[in-house]
């Protein structure tokens, strides 16, 4: 398939532009942010001598540009230096957050996405009955509430009230896999909540808009059962929207919990990065920003890839 | 359980005991004060501790200690020479005993000979000075450095004896190392390790996640008797005020710092939670730069102090957890405070008295104000444009950015908010905001007098003539200085009913001056 596979390269150089493109916003942005690391650390109790001293200390005494370049030089090579406000290399700062954070969308993602898929067909399949109709009304109203309040109204019922779940997602090299699926059992809850309407509005949606074609009409003619008509003739060629819209949560699930992150105290990249804003750790900031710029950029590659895969007539150049 | 309780508190040789006026005599004081209430501190236990702040970019080294969590462990981990005892006075800690020349220029700290370190070394001298010099010099990023300025030079003298040499005298000196900074580490090649987890105190760290969490276990070799009582503590980072008062209602932790005070009535419906409150020296104040129209004339300033109703800041603003100011900096739980002095109170007639007296027939001016400058600062400005109508003045409030509050607000404009965390001793106090030198003097006040007395006290050694200097400090502060000052903001945290205080506790800062670690137990 070789446009495909100029496809993937073509995506990939773009990306990789992106990303370069974005370590440079992200840069400025820290840039432009008032104060720098050493006044965010040493606080009130600043002094011209103090300041000098820390800045020198850390390089940060450079011009700007050659702090960039330099940062430049020695990631390309995969070396994304230390943290400057703990002096820990930042891959080792990254390994147990990241880990934690993917944990985390893989749990809400893995029962997420085959609920959502599901609760689409069945309200496809039975459109505009009682079922359908709650299912929506659950769904929209979910999505409608911020995140962090489904997430109280999840610790005020089922842990405050109730006593079944533990407030704190705390999560350790100690606690065994059973244990951290307990615990953190709430943050994806909420994910799951948050992100199952738009997944499962858009399947309805797209298997609903393919069978209106001739071909479904034609099947039913034959006497071809309902759901099998649904499944084997109507979700093939309703993929792609489906696809793609589970890649934007799926990324959402990784780079977008911050909120949730901070109601249950789950130790998540999105509070390494808060932290490292808040204290203008540029090698940290960088490091996270671009792990969340890559996710969104390969989730999205893997899902152009995927519906050009699901759909025959893209498959072959014409 | 009882028996191993016993052994511990015999443990430390009687030479703690008989070093008496040292740390050790105190807490056998406090022990007898409490067994009245048979609530005598027991070993055992795990405290789990949910905690406002920390950091990912927190680490040991003591120059950079930057909140509540590192500030903490620094006390469970390491120890100082000298700590505040509940009373508010200065006690030896890693000292066993200190004293000064007459004009307080030479300072002497004798060390315990029987304190160690975690890996069973003895400290020592020259433990002491890289210590301490690790905070000093051009190379250091210290937040303490300033303050250790004073110092002209240390020296170990033989094994037991660091003597410090200060540019002047300071009789307040010893409460300096009370400081969370000037913790001591091992000494190695005449610099200290900033990262070693090596301490004196009663704990080791068993596991640290920087903003997340870390683990302390008892070291069974304590040399402090009668302090360290919980088995394990945890502290936990939790940020978001609900969270934390859930984790508490849910038994997920036995104590929180910092609940939110307009839901802390649903943490008491709790049976198990008690509220915890002290009377700190975190005070809010509203400077007034004495340089600038029309501030510059002390009528003015005197108007504006009466045309504030504090009692309704207390109450509508700190939900009544504070206490009125009296427009001077000096809390009610420090030494010297001057309890003599007549209360400022809201009086609209006296303040159109002053006004008139200043020769102005009303008053125009404008207070900047943002909630970076304390957590309800600009409903209290609103609540004092209000009451200032009633006597007659125009207060216009103006709301700024949070964000560059410290370095665009404060210090640049004449009348705004802002607040102070508390000092161990009027001198500290008064040199850091209010002295005519002072890099952070946010009125510009520059009252001769108060600068003489400034001087005058400290140097002085005699307790009875200082309490008159720094009593007549308070009052220039409250009749002539340009800080209007409405109310000292109470430390609140809750906790679980099975934790338990000392009867009295150092309020100087939250949790017992952020000592509890060692200080409290379970029930």
């Amino acid at each position: 398939m070789p446009p495909l596979m100029k496809l993937i390269f073509s995506r990939l150089a773009l990306g990789a532009v992106t990303l370069l493109a974005v370590s440079a916003l992200m840069f400025v942005g820290i840039e432009l942010l008032p104060g720098d690391l050493a006044q965010q650390i040493l606080g009130q109790s600043a002094t011209p001598q103090t300041l000098a001293a820390f800045r020198a200390d850390l390089g940060l005494d450079q011009p700007a540009h050659l702090r960039y370049l330099d940062w430049l030089a020695a990631a390309a090579q995969g070396d994304f230096g230390n943290s400057m406000a703990s002096r820990r290399p930042v891959a080792d700062l990254l390994s147990t957050r990241l880990a934690n954070t993917m944990f985390l969308a893989c749990y809400a993602a893995v029962i997420a996405v085959p609920v959502a898929i599901l609760l689409g067909l069945l309200s496809a399949l039975w459109r505009n009955s009682l079922f359908d109709r709650s299912v929506n009304v659950g769904a929209l109203g979910a999505i409608s509430m911020p995140e962090f309040f489904v997430a109280y109204l999840l610790v005020l019922f089922l842990s405050t009230r109730l006593g079944w779940f533990p407030t704190l997602a705390r999560i350790d090299e100690a606690a065994s896999f059973g244990d951290a699926l307990y615990r953190s059992f709430l943050p994806a809850l909420t994910l799951i909540l948050v992100v199952i309407a738009h997944m499962m509005r858009m399947t309805r949606a797209a298997v609903i808009n393919v069978l209106a074609a001739p071909y479904i009409e034609m099947a039913q003619l034959k006497g071809v059962p309902r759901w099998r008509v649904i499944v084997k003739h109507a979700l093939p060629n309703a993929l792609a929207p489906i696809i793609n819209v589970v890649a934007l949560n799926l990324a959402y699930l990784i780079v977008g919990v911050v909120v949730v992150e901070v109601v249950f105290s789950y130790p998540g990249l999105g509070q390494l990065l808060v932290d490292a804003v808040a204290s203008r750790d540029f090698p940290v900031v960088q490091a996270v920003g671009l792990f969340f710029a890559g996710t969104y950029i390969t989730l999205n590659v893997l899902a152009d890839i995927l519906s050009i895969l699901s759909n025959p007539r893209l498959r072959h150049a014409r | 359980m009882m028996l191993k309780t016993t052994t511990a508190l015999a443990a430390p040789t009687r030479r703690g005991f008989l070093a008496g006026a040292a740390a050790g005599g105190m807490a056998l004081g406090l022990g007898l004060n409490t067994r009245a209430r048979a609530a005598e501190p027991k070993k055992g236990g795990t405290l789990r501790v949910g905690y406002t702040q920390g950091s990912t970019s927190d680490s040991l080294d003591p120059a950079t200690y930057a909140n509540d969590f590192m500030f903490a462990t620094s006390y469970a981990v390491f120890s100082t020479l000298v700590e505040i005892a509940p009373d508010g006075t200065a006690q030896p800690d890693l000292a066993e005993s200190y004293e000064a020349t007459p004009d307080a220029h030479v300072w002497t700290f004798r060390l315990r000979d029987d304190a160690t370190f975690s890996d069973g070394k003895r400290v020592a001298a020259a433990d002491v000075v890289s210590s301490i010099r690790h905070h000093m010099g051009p190379e250091s990023k210290s937040g303490i450095k300033p303050l250790l300025a004073q110092i002209k030079d240390i020296r170990a003298d033989g094994d037991n004896v660091v003597i410090f040499e200060l540019e002047d005298g300071n009789a307040d000196f010893p409460f300096i190392f009370n400081d969370y900074h000037l913790t001591i580490r091992q000494d190695k090649d005449g610099a200290i390790d900033p990262e070693s987890r090596i301490g004196t105190g009663g704990y080791v760290i068993e596991a640290f996640e920087p903003g997340v969490r870390i683990e302390l276990k008892r070291r069974d070799d304590y040399w402090k008797a009668g302090r360290a009582h919980f088995d394990k503590v945890v502290l936990l980072k939790v940020g978001d005020p609900a969270a934390r008062m859930n984790a508490l209602m849910t038994g997920e932790v036995d104590l929180i710092d910092r609940p939110d005070l307009k839901t802390i009535h649903l943490l008491k419906r709790n049976r198990n939670v008690k509220i915890h409150t002290q009377n700190g020296t975190l005070h809010y104040t509203m400077p007034m730069q004495v340089t600038a129209a029309p501030f510059e004339d002390v009528n003015v300033r005197l108007a504006l102090k009466h045309a504030i109703d504090r009692e309704a800041i207390v109450q509508k603003v700190l939900k009544g957890f504070g206490t009125v100011g009296n427009d001077h900096p000096i809390a009610s739980s420090m030494p010297y405070y001057n309890a003599e002095l007549e209360q400022h109170s809201y009086d609209p007639d006296k303040a159109k008295h002053y006004l008139s007296k200043s020769g102005l027939s009303s008053l125009d001016v404008t207070l900047y104000t943002a909630d970076a400058a304390f957590n309800g600062a600009v409903d209290a400005s609103v609540l004092f444009s209000e009451a200032a109508k009633g006597a007659g003045m125009n207060l216009k409030v103006s709301r700024e950015p949070d964000d560059g509050y410290w370095s665009n607000v404060w210090l640049q404009k004449p009348f705004c908010c802002s607040y102070w965390g508390g000092r161990p001793t009027p001198d500290l106090m008064f040199s850091a905001g209010y002295a005519a030198t002072a890099d952070w003097n946010d009125t510009s006040w520059k009252n001769e007098r108060f600068n003489q007395l400034l001087a005058e006290g400290r140097s002085q050694l005699d307790q009875g003539l200082r309490a008159e200097i720094y009593g007549e400090m308070q009052q220039l502060c409250q009749t002539d200085g340009g800080a209007l000052i409405p109310a000292f903001g109470q430390y609140v945290s809750a906790m679980s009913t099975k934790v338990q205080t000392p009867e009295q506790v150092s309020e100087m800062w939250d949790l017992d001056s952020t000592r509890f670690i060692e200080r409290w137990w379970m029930a």
